[in-house]
Parts: structure tokens; C-alpha cells; sequence
């Protein structure tokens, strides 16, 4: 709550909105104890005086009416009809909402084409319409203003609970016994309501203006009762003449819609989760590169990342995800990169090419080398060139490369074209000799689906397709078979060791499955927290670990004909980043650990070949 | 008497209908499929996605309706969808375990929702029942009170499987329990669910797109293919000497260290596309051995040898 709250005033318009709306709650709910005229006594006599009149500090009206009693009284009535037509709308369209979207189907149809026809209708003749066969009335303006924002509440609130109740909390709490009522009270609305509570900040400002609206043509509070609508409304005929009876009321109004909007975007902003986790600043198109120390010189390799460091800054928390890393390719060569969730394998990738989100990632050191240019710190256009054209990347997750609205052949078409010179027609016979090569079944018909019409992993050789588009020289891997079958990750893998085979293509493969480091990579590096622990040839490195996390990671996996069996679990979890225990960074878990180990930083070493970062190794290198 | 029989079970989800004309036929899932598990047996369920593992899960816990056939726990006919009935025989637990946990609830809620809804347990029982799974599965009683999102993915997964025990369930369904998970916390993972077995008595169902880790936890296994089963045979097995083509297939595919990589099937083959089946035989379009009677009559699980079973006209030669 409390940080809900510092967001929420880090945001100046949202604070000057919070101050100006108190400042008039505290003055409505204080009105029995101010020295106030009585609003409805007429006093004929005292007819249009001006604001700092004596004994009236804003004036009267046309009936010589108090000015500022009536204002606030009036806005305290227009305060609170606001306020309850917008908990009214909220309560039912919810209700609504959730009732149709947690069942689904039929049910969801029938309402949501009830809820459509509703939107469909002009708002303000909606609500005319209500009034009119009501008859006018306050609370009739109530009813019709809260009437026709249930369906904003309906549909918004019906999105939602779809994607809650395709959760599969859901269907766990069905197999614990529970009914559908308390399954919508006590699993999906304690979900949705940070929702409402956004809806319901960004619309009661409205519904305050409608409410007067009505009253203004008369059709909500009469005489002699205030609200903000009807002094409006009265105030017309003097316009010219008295303009004061207008604009204090005007003024009102616009001060408590402007005030309750700004607080609301504000709210909604701070509710957002995206902003929660970093500052309030929009991302950068690259990451922020704030480099301490010399930038090691170029080499001939192709690609080479040298000495990285990526830390990410979230709060007072310093994590180093990526703490001096140094891999390098050469054409036709396939690197694996393999280790934990967490252990840093994404954020060296993403580094390379300056694509970590920042804020909080921030490159601290090292660089990233592609024949010898260093790209860390390079202009986002000369980095945009690059992207696709020599280093493209396949993402774990493919949804991130592509974009929801555009069929996946139009997508595959624009990549072509963004670097080649072809025509509509044969960029997409490209496209589906690509999406023939990442095995989609019926490429010639898939080629026009949009993303969402495929499957997980068929999405996912889209991606792939993406990344070959353009004939990279180099592709950076994260983890791209992971969520494949295993017949279409054989496939994939054999297409991946033709092309670097044929064309010289080099590839960084980051994975966690040592069976695909042993068929497709050269060489391989471990990683854990941050750091390289082992790297050397792929056989060498599994038939004989030298580094005792190595050893018993392969131990722990459970490896195709080996049978029936106990697994070596290695006890245990990952270290935090922001707390490393000084020392070898597996020590906790290791069970060789010495006193040596939890001293001092432990270097990489070993033959060019093959190195160690280990004080006991488990074999000489 | 198995501990859970099933016959004939199929799911087919109907089609939108049109605007005009009749309901285009449905999609077949999960083809008629008969199988059975004894007490204490662990039968691992591999298949490729979409080809109708989840769907039988669900049907199995009761979370969707069967088109046809039945399930049987313990000889005892479960006959409605009725997920609190099926709640207190069968439990399942969650690929996702993150997805799985409610993020506005403290976990003590989620542990005590099963024990007071299925087995209506008063407040000391409960909590004495709580204390009792979480020291069976390694977790902390301080954790009762924390929020998932305060979970590592193996605590999550933990805490799932705790649930699911708190119903005293007889059979799990474990769908992709361990694929979500780093390769360390997965063996973590997989002895303690080989522990809880053998102490409680329960009977796996587990299902994986992971053939090592299949062949490492089940007695036997069945592999689907296309919504039907294709072969069923002893997990020490049935990879080394495969009879359906698929199964064979499926073995090749899998990335082994110490096997060179090569291409096992060649590009250009035709999936089969579930709106709209191909007859006979649904491994045709891909099988090198597939002939006209192949792709006009579907072939029927047949005993092959001891204890393997295979649909197959012509099943490979071991
Ligand atoms: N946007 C981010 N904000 C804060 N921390 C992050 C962010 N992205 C990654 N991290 C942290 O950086 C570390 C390394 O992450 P990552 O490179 O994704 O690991 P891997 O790819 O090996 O699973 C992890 O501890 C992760 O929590
Ligand atoms: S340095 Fe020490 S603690 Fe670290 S892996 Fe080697 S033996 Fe274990
Ligand atoms: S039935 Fe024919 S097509 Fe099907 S798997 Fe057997 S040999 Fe292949
Ligand atoms: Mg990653």
C-alpha cells in the first residue's frame, strides 16, 4: 500500500488531482459546521449580487439565494450521485462481467450481444431516453447515469475473467470441492477488483458531468434543490447579464472532473504492474551501457562477448545477472551456452545486441564484438541494421517477435523485404519455402494465419523462420526448442546444422538440455550465477565434468535408455544475485566446499581449451 | 481390481456451428481408448502436443465430460462430472505450478480449501492434517502463510502436490509435473513424488513430452498419437524395441548424448490435420512403411509379444 502510494504522488498531476479533491470533500462533508445561509431561502430582494457582496462571500442568484451555500450544497448532491451511480454501475456491470465470462459460452454470447446493442446506442441519448420514461428526478438521472456505464463495466470486466478463468487456479479449486458461487466470490473477484477499482477511478468523473448534464436540461434535481447541473442550468438566462452564476458552478464542475481524472489516470498508472517494478520513466530503445574500466581490445573472432557485466539496479537491489563473461564464435561453429533458469544465459544474449530492458538493466563493463565493431553503446540505428541482417535472435518466447495483427506470412514478408530487394509475390514464396523448412504442415494455407491461430509450438517455428529470414551470419538461441516436440526439435536442430554447415552459419545455442549441447555444439560453456564455470569441447566437457556443478547437474538428468532409477538431486537452490556468498558462488550446494572456496574470487583457468572455475576440480585439466 | 480402469473413452469437441447448414463433425480429441492401472503402478502417458494427453487428464479429474465410456476407480463407476466426487479419488497436479495457485491467496487457504470442502475437516484437524503433507513433502510450516508469488518454481510445485494431497486421493494425475522446472529441482522433484508413492500407496498417472524422464519414473507406458493410443508396453521397453513406427520414431528423435544428430524424418511430410482426419491409419502421411491398406483401415491395438501392445498392420520386427 504504502508503495502504491509513493508511485501514486511521484506523479505530479495525480498529486495536485488528490489535493484539489480533498481540499472539496473536506469542505462538503464539513458544511453542517460552517456559517452557511440556508440554500433554498429566497430573498428577492438581495437579486444577482456580486461575489464579495456583504454577507454573501460569493454572491446570489436570480431569487437572491446564497451563492457558496448552494455551491456546496449543490456539489456535495452531485458528489455523492456521481459517487453512487458509478458504485451502482461498477457492482452490476461486474457482476455482469464476471457472471458471463467465468461461464462462458452460451450464457457469455446471450449477454455480452445484450451488452454490445446497449453500447451501441449514443450515451447521452441512452441516458435521455432512461429519463424520459422514468420521468425526471434525481434519482432517475441516477438510474439512467449509472445504466448506461454498466456495459463499459461489463465488457471490461467479462475480459478479464476470461483470462482468470482459463487459469488453472480455477480448475484447482473445482477439484478441491469448491462450488461455482465461491469460486467467482473467493477465487476470481479478489483478482478482478484492483480492476474495478481502476475503471471505476478513470469514469466517476464522468459520471459526475452526466449527472449535471441531466440536471442541466432539467431532467434530474428540482427545484429548489442544488446540484451543480441545475445552478447551471439556472444560471443560463443571466449568462450575459450576471456571468458569476454561471462560472462559480462552471468552475466547480471543471475543478472536480479535472481533479478526480488526473487522480484516476494516476491510480491506474500506479495499479499498472509494468511500472511497478521499474521507475516511472518510459524504456530506453537500447540498454543503458555505463561502463567502469578499459574495453578489451577487438579480436578476429566473429562474434565475441568480452568481460560482460549486466546488472540490473530495482530499488536498493543490485543484481549482477551477468558478472564477466567472455564467449566467443567463429563462422560455421556452434557454441552452447548451458545452465539454470537464472543463471544468466537471456540476459548475456539480449546484452549483445543492447535489447535488455532498461530501466533496471544497465551494462556495467565488457563488450560485444561483431567482426571486431563493438556493439555495446552503438547507436540503436547502426544496431537496428544489424538485428535480422548478421545477428538474429530466436527468442524463448515467440510471441515477442510477433506482432498479433498481422498474418504471419505478411510478417515473414516484411523481414524479407526490410533487407532484400524482392517483390510482394516472391517474398511470399520466401516465406513459405521458410515456413516449409521450419516443418509448419501446410505452410501454403498456415501462411496466411495470424499469430493466435497457431499453436505454441508452431509459433514458435515461425519465429525460427523469422530469425533465417534475412540468412544471418550469426543466431543467437535462447532456449528455441525448449517448448518443441521432440520430433519437430530434431527436425529444427538438423536444419540449424545444415545451415551452419553449408553457409558458415555461426550459432550461440542457450539451453538447459545436455542432449542437444551433445548433437548440435561444438563447444559448450556452463553458467551459474552470472558466471562461466566450465567451457571446453562438448565431449570432453560431458564425458569427464571438471567442475563439480557440471558433474552433478548431468547426473541429475535423466538421460533416454538409462532405465528406471533415483536421481542425484543436487540439494538446494540457485544463489540470489544481489547477496553472492563471497568465494565460489556453488559452494553452499557443493559438497567438496573448503574454507579456500568461500574466499576470494575464484578465476577461470585451465588450457585455452578447457576451463575451470574451481579450486578442486574433479579432474586435472 | 486396477486402481483405475478406463473403456472407451473419447472426447469430441463440437464445431462452431454456421450460419447456414448443419454442425461441421467435431474434433476427435481423444479417440475411444481403453487402458487400465493397477495399485501402486505408475503409468507414464507420452504423445506429442495436441494429441490429447491434457484433454484425457481432464476428463480423468472431471474437469471436462466424456463424449462416451467410462472411468472406474477402484471398481467403483464414476458417472457425473462432478468434480468434488472425482475430487476425493482423483487429484492433479499442474504443469504450471505458479498458474496453479491462486496469487490472492495465502497458501494455508489453498491448503485448507480440499480438506474443508471435500472432507468437511474441522479447524484443529485441519490444521493438524496441514502440518502433517507439508512435512511429507519437505515445506516449511512458515510458508502457510506467504503468497505464491513468493515461490521458487520447485516450491510452487511442492505446494501443488501438497494440495493434491490433502485430498487423500487414491490416483494423481500428474500432467507435465516437472516441465516448467530447472533440470536440478526437477530430480528434487521426481524422488519426492517416487517417496510420497510408495508411503502413501497412490497410483501415478504421468504425463510428458519427456521420454528420459518418462522411462525413469513408469512401470509402462502408452504413447498416443493423434488422439488414439498407439502402443503400450513396459517402460524398460518399449524405447529399445518399439513396435509401432511412431513410438520408433519418437525414440530416434530424442536428443542423446553420444548420438550424432541426423534428420529421422525426411522434410516435406504431411501432419495430419485434425479437422480433417485422414481415414485408416492417422501415422500414414509420415510412415515410411504405410501402404494402401495403411491409409483405408485403421489399424487395432493387437498384442505384440509379452505384455506390449501396438495398432499396427505392419509393426516393426525386434
Ligand atoms: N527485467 C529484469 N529485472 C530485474 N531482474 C532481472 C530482469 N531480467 C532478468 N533479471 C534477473 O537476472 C538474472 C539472470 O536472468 P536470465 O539471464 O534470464 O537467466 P537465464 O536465461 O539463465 O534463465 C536472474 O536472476 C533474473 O531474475
Ligand atoms: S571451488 Fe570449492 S565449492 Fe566451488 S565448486 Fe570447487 S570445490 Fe566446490
Ligand atoms: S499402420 Fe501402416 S502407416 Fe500406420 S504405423 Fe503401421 S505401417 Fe505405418
Ligand atoms: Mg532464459
Amino acid at each position: 500500500m504504502s508503495a502504491f502510494l509513493t508511485l501514486l504522488f511521484r506523479n505530479r498531476l495525480a498529486a495536485l488531482g488528490a489535493v484539489v479533491i480533498a481540499a472539496i470533500l473536506i469542505l462538503v462533508l464539513n458544511i453542517p459546521l460552517l456559517p452557511l445561509h440556508d440554500p433554498d431561502v429566497t430573498a428577492t430582494a438581495d437579486r444577482f449580487m456580486r461575489p464579495f457582496a456583504e454577507g454573501h462571500l460569493l454572491g446570489t442568484d436570480h431569487l437572491g439565494r446564497d451563492l457558496l451555500s448552494r455551491l456546496l450544497h449543490g456539489t456535495r448532491l452531485s458528489l455523492a450521485v456521481g459517487i453512487a451511480a458509478a458504485l451502482i454501475a461498477a457492482a452490476i456491470g461486474s457482476a455482469i462481467g464476471i457472471f458471463a465470462g467465468y461461464f462462458g459460452g452460451r450464457t457469455d454470447n446471450i449477454v455480452m450481444r445484450g451488452v454490445d446493442m446497449l453500447m451501441a446506442f449514443p450515451y447521452i441519448l441512452l441516458a435521455l431516453a432512461i429519463v424520459a420514461a422514468l420521468g425526471p428526478g434525481l434519482m432517475n438521472a441516477l438510474i439512467a447515469v449509472a445504466a448506461v456505464n454498466v456495459p463499459f463495466f461489463a465488457r471490461n470486466i467479462r475480459g478479464i475473467t476470461v483470462g482468470l478463468a482459463g487459469r488453472e487456479f480455477v480448475d484447482a479449486a473445482r477439484l478441491a470441492g469448491m462450488g461455482h458461487i465461491r469460486i467467482v466470490l473467493t477465487e476470481l473477484l479478489p483478482n478482478v477488483l484492483p480492476v474495478i477499482v481502476i475503471a471505476m477511478s478513470t469514469t466517476v468523473g464522468w459520471m459526475i458531468l452526466e449527472t449535471a448534464g441531466l440536471s442541466f436540461l432539467g431532467l434530474g434535481s428540482q427545484p429548489p434543490q442544488a446540484d451543480l447541473g441545475s445552478m447551471l442550468g439556472e444560471a443560463r438566462s443571466a449568462m450575459i447579464s450576471h456571468p458569476h452564476t454561471s462560472i462559480v458552478p462552471g468552475l466547480m464542475i471543471f475543478l472536480i472532473v479535472m481533479s478526480i481524472n488526473l487522480l484516476g489516470d494516476g491510480v491506474r498508472d500506479a495499479l499498472d504492474p509494468r511500472l511497478r517494478s521499474g521507475a516511472l520513466s518510459r524504456p530506453r530503445a537500447t540498454t543503458l551501457v555505463k561502463r567502469h574500466g578499459d574495453v578489451p581490445p577487438a579480436t578476429d573472432e566473429l562474434l565475441a562477448i568480452q568481460d560482460l557485466h549486466t546488472e540490473f539496479h530495482v530499488g536498493k537491489r543490485n543484481l549482477r545477472a551477468v558478472d564477466g563473461v567472455s564467449l566467443a564464435v567463429r563462422p560455421g561453429e556452434c557454441l552452447g551456452v548451458i545452465g539454470e533458469s537464472g543463471s544468466g544465459k537471456s540476459v548475456t544474449a539480449l546484452s549483445v545486441m543492447g535489447l535488455v530492458a532498461s530501466p533496471p538493466g544497465v551494462i556495467t563493463g565488457g563488450a560485444a564484438r561483431f567482426q571486431g565493431e563493438d556493439l555495446i553503446g552503438a547507436p540503436y540505428e547502426s544496431l537496428r541494421q544489424k538485428r535480422g541482417n548478421r545477428v538474429a535472435y530466436i527468442f524463448q518466447d515467440p510471441l515477442s517477435t510477433l506482432h498479433p495483427l498481422y498474418r504471419v506470412g505478411q510478417q515473414l514478408a516484411e523481414a524479407i523485404r526490410s533487407h532484400n530487394n524482392l517483390s510482394n509475390t516472391e517474398a511470399r514464396v520466401r516465406a513459405i519455402q521458410l515456413l516449409n523448412d521450419v516443418r509448419i504442415p501446410n505452410a501454403k494455407s498456415r501462411v496466411d494465419d495470424y499469430p493466435h491461430e497457431m499453436s505454441g509450438g508452431m509459433r514458435q517455428r515461425v519465429g525460427i523462420a523469422m530469425a533465417l529470414a534475412n540468412e544471418p551470419d550469426v543466431i543467437i538461441a535462447d532456449e528455441p526448442t525448449t517448448a518443441l516436440d521432440v520430433t519437430v526439435q530434431a527436425q529444427i536442430l538438423s536444419l540449424l546444422d545444415d545451415l551452419r554447415r553449408e553457409r558458415g552459419l555461426a550459432i550461440i545455442f542457450i539451453t538447459h538440455d545436455f542432449g542437444v549441447v551433445a548433437q548440435l555444439c561444438d563447444r559448450v560453456a556452463v553458467m551459474y550465477a552470472g558466471q562461466i564455470v566450465e567451457e571446453g569441447p562438448t565431449q570432453a566437457v560431458l564425458d569427464a565434468p571438471a567442475h563439480p556443478y557440471t558433474k552433478r547437474l548431468i547426473a541429475c538428468v535423466p538421460e533416454l535408455g538409462g532405465g528406471r532409477r533415483e536421481l542425484a538431486a543436487i540439494p538446494g537452490l540457485p544463489p540470489v544475485l544481489d547477496d553472492l556468498p563471497p568465494g565460489c558462488a556453488f559452494a553452499p550446494r557443493c559438497s567438496k566446499a573448503a574454507k579456500r572456496c568461500r574466499q576470494g574470487e575464484i578465476p577461470l583457468h585451465g588450457p585455452a581449451f578447457h576451463a575451470v572455475r574451481c579450486l578442486f576440480p574433479e579432474r586435472a585439466l | 481390481m486396477p486402481a483405475l480402469k478406463v473403456e472407451h473413452l473419447a472426447k469430441t469437441y463440437p464445431q462452431k456451428r454456421p450460419l447456414f447448414g448443419a454442425a461441421p463433425p467435431g474434433v476427435r480429441a481423444v479417440r475411444p481408448m481403453s487402458f487400465q492401472v493397477e495399485t501402486g503402478e505408475t503409468l507414464g502417458v507420452v504423445g506429442e502436443s495436441g494429441c490429447g494427453k491434457s484433454t484425457l487428464a481432464r476428463m480423468l479429474v472431471g474437469l471436462l465430460e466424456p463424449t462416451e465410456g467410462t472411468i472406474e476407480v477402484e471398481g467403483k463407476a464414476l458417472g457425473t462430472a462432478d468434480p468434488s466426487e472425482f475430487g476425493k479419488l482423483i487429484q492433479y497436479v499442474f504443469q504450471d505450478p505458479q498458474s496453479s495457485l491462486n496469487p490472492r491467496k495465502t497458501i494455508r487457504q489453498v491448503m485448507e480449501a480440499p480438506l474443508k470442502r471435500l472432507h468437511g475437516m474441522a479447524k484443529p484437524a485441519r490444521k493438524r492434517r496441514i502440518a502433517e503433507i507439508f512435512a511429507s513433502v519437505n515445506l516449511r510450516e512458515e510458508f502457510l502463510d506467504r503468497y505464491p508469488h513468493e515461490f521458487s518454481g520447485g516450491q510452487a510445485q511442492r505446494i501443488g502436490i501438497a494440495r493434491a494431497l490433502a485430498a487423500s486421493p487414491r490416483i494423481i494425475i500428474l500432467d507435465e509435473p516437472v516441465s516448467a522446472l530447472d533440470v536440478s529441482v526437477q530430480a528434487q522433484v521426481l524422488n519426492l513424488l517416487a517417496d510420497l508413492k510408495t508411503r502413501f500407496g497412490l497410483t501415478y498417472l504421468f504425463i510428458t513430452h519427456d521420454l528420459a524422464v518418462v522411462e525413469a519414473v513408469s512401470e509402462r507406458i502408452v504413447v498416443l498419437y493423434f488422439g488414439a493410443v498407439v502402443e503400450i508396453g513396459r517402460a524398460d521397453r518399449i524405447f529399445a524395441s518399439p513396435r509401432h513406427p511412431y513410438t520408433g520414431l519418437l525414440a530416434e528423435s530424442a536428443p542423446v548424448v553420444g548420438r550424432s544428430l541426423k534428420a529421422p524424418e525426411q522434410k516435406g511430410i504431411e501432419l495430419p490435420d485434425p479437422l480433417n482426419p485422414p481415414s485408416g491409419c492417422a501415422f500414414a502421411g509420415r510412415c515410411p512403411r504405410a501402404t494402401d491398406l495403411c491409409r483405408t483401415r485403421e489399424p487395432e491395438l493387437k498384442q505384440m509379444g509379452e505384455d506390449q501392445l501396438a495398432a499396427c498392420h505392419y509393426p516393426l520386427e525386434n
